[in-house]
């Protein structure tokens, strides 16, 4: 699956507006302050209470339908409560302290839990980056040291900057070309081979490696018939069968290609839309004036939709680099596949190397700074805008 | 964030162009379409043979035999959902239904906040989201994990649910206030002057009128939870009774050989509920999609 976290250029055309008239009166106590804090925690505090207390009933299958009901129940039903609650309590409050204090009622909640999920362990998992293996002692550079020396992690990180290389274009390329083509398809027959390319993208890393399995198994030869596409394939035109996951650095492009398998669709239907919103006076003034179809997408479709390419292209990226299961399942890092992600996890639950884990997990954010901080500028250009 | 799919006008230019010159077009268009889908059209065939058959030979030899009863068999589907997959199954759904939910909930109010209300900090707090949006989960995979081990409830479905909520919300708060906050103003504006305070406008207009968005993220969210891996192995772990699906096929294909002819049937019992979901709410989840990163 792809999280689209990278934001568009022409996005975010809605706005905070606020009700009423704009608080002039500031209320700047730290009584209000405390209220404002207090509600903001209420509510999380009662969840993860709960579940802290339900936690501990980790027992059999029979309670697996309670739970799910129960969950249900508290997600919607609950939540909502606790909401409500908590809206009324603030109510109770002089009008004036009443409103200084209910957004935080509203938006603290989230707030609360991405510190508790996303704050606070990016902080922690910085320091446990700078610590020793079981994170007993700081060591400084160390680990850094380790992960940009090691041939290992070095392969590593190699294959995962070839990975976002290749894939991301792939993907991009693959899916324009199919989205330009199937442009000019009677819409029926459009629909449904976009389907067919789409279709990967409900299956699940884990699922697609299975699916894979089927294309580059390997029998040696003489020990009985081949059962991978690619080798019966192979075998059927009189050659030797190959061991495409094991034969390195090659394995490494037929892992990578799994991934554009699976990204291909997503890049395709952002395209397709986009390449639907050029105006079709444009393309049909430049027919008249005697371009070719293959002018025509250069100098005019591909133009309107650049910025479209841009924000896939880095969104495919995100999802490359951060790649683990099919490297998990299908090598299991070894012959040469590993990447960094999945090399951190190894660190993590197998060699329980902590720190060098930490710094990988480091590497992998630090990669993505440059596009967060491109997001919250052009977040803070289209606010400024309003 | 109105993501619409224009319908394709048929120009008079198109339809001059003979079909002619359009078969390399469906050439191309064919030979994708055809690569894209033979992975899994092999592992579908494969799943209903005889499971004997599945290590012998390869599942395009079927196409010799497609007529005889004997190539075929549920026994796969048969086994594999009385070896886990069915127990794996209850699990998946146990993990993803409020893993959707409740981050629906705590972001719909959250985002309302952002869009029609003011207090300081907001145009930070904001920022701060829409930082968290690219932070990497496995930032987090090992502070959480300490926690939930001093606490001891790894292995716990809460685990996974909160777990998921988290790195579910910067994206659902991003959705969500960017919907909202694009919903016309008038409306709300005079429903304030009817005297109805922040909670029944949010509870009454808001969340009734953002429903495309909410079940955009719903769906969007629902796919990335049933298909994670990584999140289900380091928080609920591989003990048989809560491992889920992923997890159980996972396993299923370390162990060689031995399991490759319950593979392609296990596959699908992974992937069944997600292309049904795929296939029935494709509009909206494409929408999702074109939403998160483009506008539409």
């Amino acid at each position: 699956m792809t999280t689209p976290p990278v934001i568009g250029e022409e996005e975010l055309e809605g706005g905070p507006r606020g009700l009423g008239p704009p608080e002039q009166e500031h209320v700047h106590t730290v009584g209000v302050w405390l209220l404002r804090v207090a509600s903001a925690l209420v509510l999380p505090a009662v969840v993860i209470a709960f579940f802290f207390i339900f936690g501990f009933l980790k027992d059999e299958e029979a309670n697996k339908a309670i739970q799910v009901v129960v969950a249900i129940i508290a997600g919607i039903g609950g939540v909502w409560a606790l909401y409500w609650g908590m809206d009324r309590l603030v109510s109770m409050f002089p009008e004036r302290i009443a409103r200084a204090v209910r957004p935080f009622a509203f938006v603290g909640p989230a707030m609360a839990i991405l510190a508790f999920y996303l704050v606070y362990p990016a902080i922690n998992t910085i320091l446990i980056s700078f610590q020793d293996k079981r994170s007993e002692a700081f060591v400084g550079l160390e680990n850094y040291t380790t992960i940009f020396t090691d041939s290992f992690y070095l392969v590593s990180i190699r294959n995962s900057v070839i990975w976002v290389l290749v894939v991301p274009a792939a993907a991009v390329a693959i899916g324009l070309a199919f989205a330009t083509m199937a442009d000019k398809l009677s819409r029926r027959a459009e629909s449904i081979t976009k389907s067919l390319i789409f279709l990967p993208m409900a299956i699940s890393f884990v699922g697609a490696s299975v699916v894979w399995t089927f294309v580059y198994g390997f029998r040696p030869e003489g020990f009985g018939n081949q059962i991978g596409v690619l080798n019966g394939i192979v075998t059927s035109l009189g050659g030797s069968p190959v061991n495409w996951l094991q034969t390195s650095p090659w394995n490494n492009l037929f892992l990578m290609i799994i991934l554009i398998w699976l990204q291909t669709g997503f890049s395709m239907v952002i395209l397709s839309s986009a390449i639907k919103g050029v105006p079709d006076v444009l393309l049909e003034a430049a027919r008249i004036d005697g371009a070719t179809e293959w002018q025509a997408f250069w100098r005019i479709t591909f133009p309107s939709i650049s910025s479209t390419v841009v924000v896939v292209w880095t969104t495919v990226v995100i999802t490359v680099w951060k790649v683990f299961d099919i490297v998990w399942v299908m090598t299991g890092g070894l012959f040469d596949t590993q990447v960094i992600a999945q090399t951190m996890v190894d660190e993590f639950f197998t060699n329980f190397n902590f720190g060098i884990g930490a710094a990988l997990a480091v590497l992998l954010f630090i990669a993505v700074v440059p596009i967060l901080i491109v997001n919250v500028q052009r977040f803070r250009a289209q606010e400024a805008i309003r | 964030m109105t993501a619409t799919t224009q319908t394709p006008t048929v120009t008079p230019a198109k339809e001059k162009e003979s079909r002619f010159s359009k078969w390399p077009i469906y050439v191309t268009i064919s030979v994708i379409a055809f690569l894209w889908t033979i992975p899994t059209l092999g592992l579908l065939i494969n799943s209903f043979r005889e499971s004997a058959s599945i290590r012998t030979d390869g599942w395009w030899t079927v196409l010799g035999s497609v007529f005889d009863s004997a190539t075929w068999s549920l026994e796969n589907y048969r086994t594999v959902l009385d070896e886990g997959f069915g127990n794996a199954f209850a699990n998946t759904l146990a993990v993803s239904i409020p893993s959707v939910v409740i981050p629906i909930t705590i972001a719909a109010f959250a985002a309302y906040a952002f869009a029609w209300m003011h207090f300081p900090g907001r145009n930070l707090m904001f920022v701060t989201v829409v930082g968290l949006m690219v932070v990497p989960l496995q930032m987090a995979l090992i502070p959480i994990l300490r926690i939930y081990t001093d606490f001891d409830v790894t292995g716990t479905f809460p685990a996974v649910w909160l777990a998921h909520a988290g790195f579910g919300l910067p994206l659902a708060v991003y959705l969500l206030r960017n919907y909202m906050g694009s919903l016309p103003s008038s409306i709300i504006e005079s429903a304030n002057i009817d005297g109805a305070d922040h909670f029944s406008i949010f509870a009454r207009l808001i969340v009734p009128l953002s429903v495309p968005v909410l079940a955009s993220f719903a769906i969007f969210q629902f796919l990335w939870v049933w298909n994670d891996y990584l999140v289900a192995l380091v928080f609920l772990g591989i003990e048989p009774n809560v491992r889920v699906l992923t997890v159980e096929l996972a396993d299923l294909a370390g162990r060689g050989e031995g399991a490759l002819s319950l593979l392609p049937a296990a596959a699908f019992v992974t992937m069944v509920l997600p292309l049904v979901v795929f296939f029935a709410l494709q509009r909206f989840f494409v929408r999702g999609l074109t939403a998160g990163s483009v506008k539409g």
